[in-house]
């Protein structure tokens, strides 16, 4: 009998010791306590789970195993990362796809995997830490049951629409079904992420669970451990039927239930919601309709219809160049997150910001809740008093919004000190100054902080336009010199353009990136020049718009036909952002520089603005007039009476809608691949990174490079040449685009 | 428990240190049990050349009861009256013969903010002595004595009473800030106009009250949430908080039905009956705890009302004096307060490890080991935070992660742990606690003949506490 009892024993531990044996799976695994599978992703080979081909097919292995196993009633599906549950799809496996009916072979592929996970007679509870998007999120949302962490790190989302797809197994079926019809669209259509105790209140997550700090391991390891604990009980108590499934409903969610029951309601909505989207982006974008319709499919025809479309359109999205230039800059912007200068000698920790103006107090503000300490000075106490204002509003703003707590807003502030003197200069690792854009103000600024910094401090400054090489010439160590040119309004422009001399270290250059970086700056590295890389490309489309609006075209109609184009912002409105006497500045700054190629406008155009007052939106007035409080806006009249001035004829055959869009645009593209041809760029990932995010490329063209791929160079080369004899030099192709032109083969980007 | 039955043999006590070895050795051959006993401390004694030894004279409290009970209708400063009083009778001590009154207190009431100042009127003490009052969350009146033996330290004074007191039953409830905005603008109004447009302004969200919460102002978060969580990242089960809340009841009780409590004082309450003994302590059954739902962190938390303190009014006297002082004036000292420390660790995931950090701090300073320890009294402010405690305590990775320790702290014996009960059952008014916990240490060591003894405590703020008591040689 007990000879009898050990082979049983030996050959169960044989059978489980080869069905968990770890070493045939490497990215899902499971284990079984009581009676419960807690089935743990973890891709070894990557910092975020992702639903690759192998997380997949390993998944549906150790699914069916569980299915099977007699010894489980329910099961916990959890990720062993800290700060990741599942990220998404695998980008490259869609990218692979050379038709749109592989890409919906993948969909269909995903679907029944979780339309199989939504019928499990075995109750699956996903308990999330970390990021849950996309895929992930689909995923989750056909497990029975959810249990989140209430973790900064968790956060919920279905981003797709941001790379021109949208949720594609099952997502656009589930989620109108889980959080109601306007709930579903807003997810979809904006992509953004839910905090985990928003997500509970949307019905998108059963049950919370707190964060731990210290125990008897570290706080992310207990925590991960004590997500699963209480997983495990609710798989327990779900099968225990201590837990319901179906969830009571409140009295607002029966009415809102009942009146999206009704098909006119729901076609409202639809109508609106179509009309918000076009109003949006002006139909540039195929994804956002796309979604719409995949909704509605699933809504008003039933499941199949819904669930085919979903994946149809889905393939049909992946082959559209939108979807291919939104990808290609998601890529570029994650290799912009990269410093790939190496690690500076020594990190900064005390950054002193010269200028309390808007650029310097934006920059204090990224820079203050990074663990740096940071100086603000400025001269005078009413501009450093504005200065700290704007920092502390921008942490009192969070606050309101309850993505920090008032205890650490004034712990962050307690890291800056507002000052008008060099006290404690001696200290500082990095100073970057804001100060006006005037040589000789940078010059003396120069001289005045050297003489009280140390050696080892590097002098950084934000400028838009003046060559690096100038500033640094009254320098005593140009090495330590470096710009940084930020975008204004800092805090919400994504864009960090850092320009290096032939003199700067590669340990200064570093340690910008660095600093850049921690601001959660996307960051391109170019080279010195008059206007570097951004303020190079956007000048002559600025020209160009000077030179439409003298030849009769208003505001509003220049701003329709950028925006029509894709810009997120009109030329018009971006030239009274940016600042009238700025725009004048750089236009003459310039146009000096590079001669009559940065022409077209006249330049007394600006300056006339600039002399009456018109400086743009900090002066209330420039093309536009602005009402403290209103959003709309009214064109300056007294514009048109300038314009008159300097009235020019429009040539009928070079300004039609379309043929002024291209004016404006290939200026910029022209300009940009000159950059590159010149090596002020390093290439062209870098060009479209800095134009899209500096600049408002429009993203579904995906930067200047893309286009000139994606448009053909050769096309764009003709039009040109058309601008090139009615306007002359301003419109002749640089080289390196005309080369691209010859040889339809050459592209930038693959 | 073994230890109480051993009471009576030890009630004869030693007289001196070098007696309490020998009586010691001589008991050895009779009782296993107090072999604990015998060990050598590492000090005979922690008095220090040139420093001043400070005594306890004695100490006192009101009951403490469950707030809303039979205090509900008195005021902060009746209760820590009552305590005054208690303690001048129960030391005979003239109403003029101390130099100095402090009482720590948590919540305020407005009208009494230095309650020591009106306690110590009341309670018919001269008007001549100055009074303070401090606070530090749960530890206050810890804080009180502690800023008393500094006075006696400096040789600024000579005899000081410190104390402390809270009263849960009644506490400040405040009319909104727009509300309060609105009043003293009202106060400020010159015409009649003025005044209507004010009152006119009023709107139903002026009208929601400010109530004040047992949470954290750094992060919002209630104590008993932190607690919860603090019992999570160490692992402490359900069962184990319900099995040490169970034990601190059943102590308290044993402790009280056998009059060990002589600390408390009776009262007679105003229009009330005489109340004489603490009516927190309740000990129930594993089944009776095991069936409450979690209070905090629904639904999987696992701390409860009943594995947490309760709300409690209640106050606390010391007396405390240089040693020539207490002697001059013919008292026999109960204690000595020897070494203490403050520790302080991040408000949000550690806010109730004081105890863990203190406890080697303090240890170390007097020159001590654990095992020197005859004593332990810390405060119980959830089972899940005493429970939480212990295992950092005994955790090597946690001493080195978070302590900068080469190994753990070790945890206290639990023959020598809270034997009286403690906060959870005898009840915990925040500001009262402090006395309670040094007072029980110095009748411990009286009865069971220790040398030394160990106070700690947590409070709000991530704060602690850790004081080391020896015996007053008999």
């Amino acid at each position: 009998f007990l000879t009898c009892a050990y082979f049983v024993f030996l050959f169960r531990y044989l059978i489980s010791y080869l069905f968990s044996c770890p070493c045939l799976r490497s990215f899902v695994n499971y284990e079984v306590k009581e009676d419960v599978a807690v089935i743990r992703m973890n891709d070894p080979n990557s910092k975020v789970n992702t639903l690759s081909v192998q997380m997949q097919t390993e998944m549906t292995e150790v699914f069916n195993e569980v299915l099977a196993n007699n010894a489980v009633q329910s099961a916990v599906l959890i990720s062993s990362k800290p700060g990741c549950f599942i990220a998404g799809a695998d980008i490259n496996m869609i990218q692979a796809c050379k038709t749109a009916e592989e890409v919906t072979k993948l969909s269909q592929e995903g679907q029944k995997m979780f339309e199989r996970i939504e019928n499990s007679p075995k109750p699956i509870v996903a308990a999330i830490n970390g990021s849950c998007l996309g895929g992930g999120l689909e995923f989750a949302i056909a497990c029975q049951y959810r249990v989140a962490t209430k973790s900064k790190k968790t956060v919920l989302g279905t981003p797709e629409v941001m790379l021109g797809l949208l949720p594609g197994a099952g997502g656009t079926q589930r989620l109108p079904k889980m959080v109601g019809i306007p709930g579903a669209f807003d997810m979809m259509l904006t992509g953004k992420n839910i905090r985990a105790d928003k997500a509970k209140k949307m019905g998108l997550v059963h049950q919370l669970v707190d964060p731990l700090g210290p125990g008897l391991k570290s706080p992310e390891e207990r925590t991960i451990e004590y997500l699963e604990e209480v997983a495990i009980q609710c798989a327990k108590d779900i099968v225990n039927k201590k837990i319901a499934l179906t969830r009571k409903k409140g009295l607002m969610q029966k009415a809102q239930d009942y009146v999206l029951g009704i098909e006119f309601v729901r076609q409202q909505i639809y109508k609106t919601v179509t009309g918000k989207v076009m109003k949006m982006s002006k139909g540039l974008y195929p994804a956002p309709l796309k979604i719409i319709e995949t909704v509605k499919a699933g809504l008003e025809q039933g499941p199949d219809s819904g669930y085919l479309a979903e994946a149809q359109n889905f393939g049909k999205l992946a082959m559209t160049s939108e979807s291919n230039a939104l990808i290609g800059l998601y890529h570029g912007q994650v290799a912009c997150k990269k410093n790939r200068f190496g690690v500076p000698e020594r990190p900064v920790k005390n950054l002193a910001i010269l200028g309390a103006g808007l650029m310097g107090a934006g920059i204090a503000q990224v820079t203050v809740d990074k663990g740096i300490n940071t100086i603000l000075k400025d001269t005078m106490v009413d501009g450093l008093s504005r200065g700290q204002q704007q920092v502390y509003k921008g942490f009192n703003d969070k606050t309101k919004k309850k993505t920090i707590t008032s205890f650490e807003r004034d712990s962050i502030l307690s890291s800056l000190t507002g000052q008008l003197d060099y006290k404690g200069f001696e200290k500082v690792d990095m100073v970057i100054e804001a100060v006006f854009e005037d040589l000789n103000i940078k010059h003396k600024v120069i001289k005045e902080v050297e003489a009280v910094i140390s050696p080892h401090c590097i002098f950084a400054t934000n400028t838009s336009a003046l060559p690096i090489k100038d500033i640094a010439a009254a320098s005593k160590r140009p090495e330590k010199v470096i710009g940084m040119h930020y975008f204004s309004p800092v805090d919400k422009m994504q864009l960090l353009e850092i320009i290096t001399t032939d003199k700067t270290s590669k340990d200064t250059t570093a340690s910008a990136v660095a600093v850049g970086l921690k601001q959660g700056k996307v960051i391109i590295v170019v080279g010195d020049g008059p206007g570097f890389y951004t303020t190079r490309c956007l000048a002559p489309m600025l020209a160009e718009a000077v030179r439409v609006l003298q030849e009769g075209v208003d505001p509003k109609k220049l701003d329709a036909l950028t925006t029509g184009f894709g810009f997120p912002v009109g030329a018009a409105t971006l030239a009274d952002e940016v600042g009238i006497d700025v725009a004048a500045h750089v236009a003459e700054d310039l146009g000096k520089a590079f001669g009559s190629r940065f022409g077209g406008g006249n330049v007394e155009v600006l300056k006339t603005m600039v002399e009456k007052g018109f400086k743009g939106r900090k002066s209330g007035k420039g093309c536009y007039v602005y009402t403290p409080g209103l959003k709309s806006k009214d064109v300056n009249p007294d514009l048109e009476d300038l314009l008159e001035k300097y009235k020019l004829a429009a040539n009928p055959s070079v300004s039609s809608d379309s043929d002024v869009q291209f004016r404006l645009v290939s200026r910029f593209v022209n300009e940009a691949v000159m950059c590159l041809q010149e090596g002020i760029l390093n290439g062209p990932v870098e060009g479209d990174i800095g134009a899209v995010f500096g600049l408002g490329f429009p993203p579904c063209l995906g930067g200047p490079f893309r286009f000139v791929d994606t448009f053909g160079a050769d096309k764009l080369v003709e039009k040109m040449r058309r601008f090139e004899h009615v306007y002359g030099n301003q419109f002749t192709p640089c080289q390196l685009l005309l080369d691209h032109a010859k040889d339809s083969n050459k592209r930038f980007q693959n | 428990m073994a230890s109480m039955l051993m009471n009576p043999l030890r009630s004869c006590p030693p007289v001196n240190a070098a007696w309490a070895v020998q009586y010691a050795t001589r008991s050895l051959s009779t009782s296993v049990h107090l072999h604990a006993q015998v060990q050598t401390k590492s000090k005979k004694t922690l008095a220090k050349p040139g420093v001043k030894n400070i005594v306890l004279v004695d100490g006192v409290r009101t009951p403490f009861l469950t707030s809303g009970t039979t205090y509900a209708d008195l005021m902060p400063h009746d209760l820590a009256r009552a305590a005054l009083q208690g303690l001048l009778h129960r030391t005979s001590l003239p109403k003029d013969a101390v130099d100095y009154v402090i009482y720590g207190t948590v919540i305020q009431e407005v009208k009494t903010s230095n309650v020591a100042r009106e306690a110590s009127l009341g309670a018919g003490f001269s008007d001549k002595i100055p009074c303070h009052t401090v606070t530090m969350a749960c530890i206050s009146s810890n804080v009180a004595m502690t800023t008393g033996a500094g006075m006696i330290a400096a040789g600024q004074c000579d005899a000081i009473v410190a104390g402390g007191v809270e009263f849960m039953s009644d506490v400040p409830i405040r009319h909104s800030r727009k509300m309060r905005k609105t009043m003293l603008a009202l106060n400020r109004a010159k015409t009649l106009g003025q005044r209507l447009s004010l009152i006119g302004s009023i709107r139903m969200a002026h009208l929601t009250p400010e109530l004040p919460a047992v949470a954290e102002f750094s992060t919002a978060e209630t104590m008993g949430h932190s607690a919860d969580r603090l019992a999570a990242a160490f692992g402490v089960s359900r069962l184990e908080q319900d099995e040490f809340a169970l034990r601190s009841h059943t102590l308290a009780k044993q402790a009280q039905d056998s009059g060990l409590l002589s600390d408390v004082i009776s009262f007679k309450v105003p229009g009330r009956d005489m109340v004489s003994k603490d009516n927190g302590i309740r000990p129930s059954s594993m089944e009776q705890l095991a069936k409450l739902k979690p209070a905090f962190i629904k639904p999987h938390g696992t701390v409860t009302a009943a594995n947490s303190s309760f709300l409690t009014d209640g106050a606390s006297a010391v007396l405390i004096m240089s040693e020539e002082k207490a002697l001059a004036m013919g008292y026999k000292p109960k204690a000595y307060l020897r070494d203490f420390v403050y520790v302080s660790q991040d408000p949000k995931d550690q806010l109730l490890l004081g105890p863990t950090y203190g406890t080697p701090k303090v240890l170390e300073r007097a020159g001590l080991t654990m095992n020197d320890i005859d004593v332990f009294e810390f405060h119980e402010a959830f089972a899940g935070q005493i429970m939480a405690n212990l295992k950092a305590m005994d955790s090597d990775w946690f001493a080195q992660t978070y302590m900068g320790r080469k190994t753990k702290v070790g945890t206290p014996p639990m023959e020598k742990f809270n034997l009286w009960g403690g906060s959870l059952s005898l009840g915990h008014p925040f500001g009262a606690t402090g006395c309670r916990l040094v007072t029980t240490v110095a009748h411990r060591l009286q009865k069971e003949g220790g040398q030394y003894g160990l106070v700690a405590a947590c409070a709000a703020g991530g704060q602690g506490h850790a004081m080391v008591i020896e015996a007053y040689p008999q």
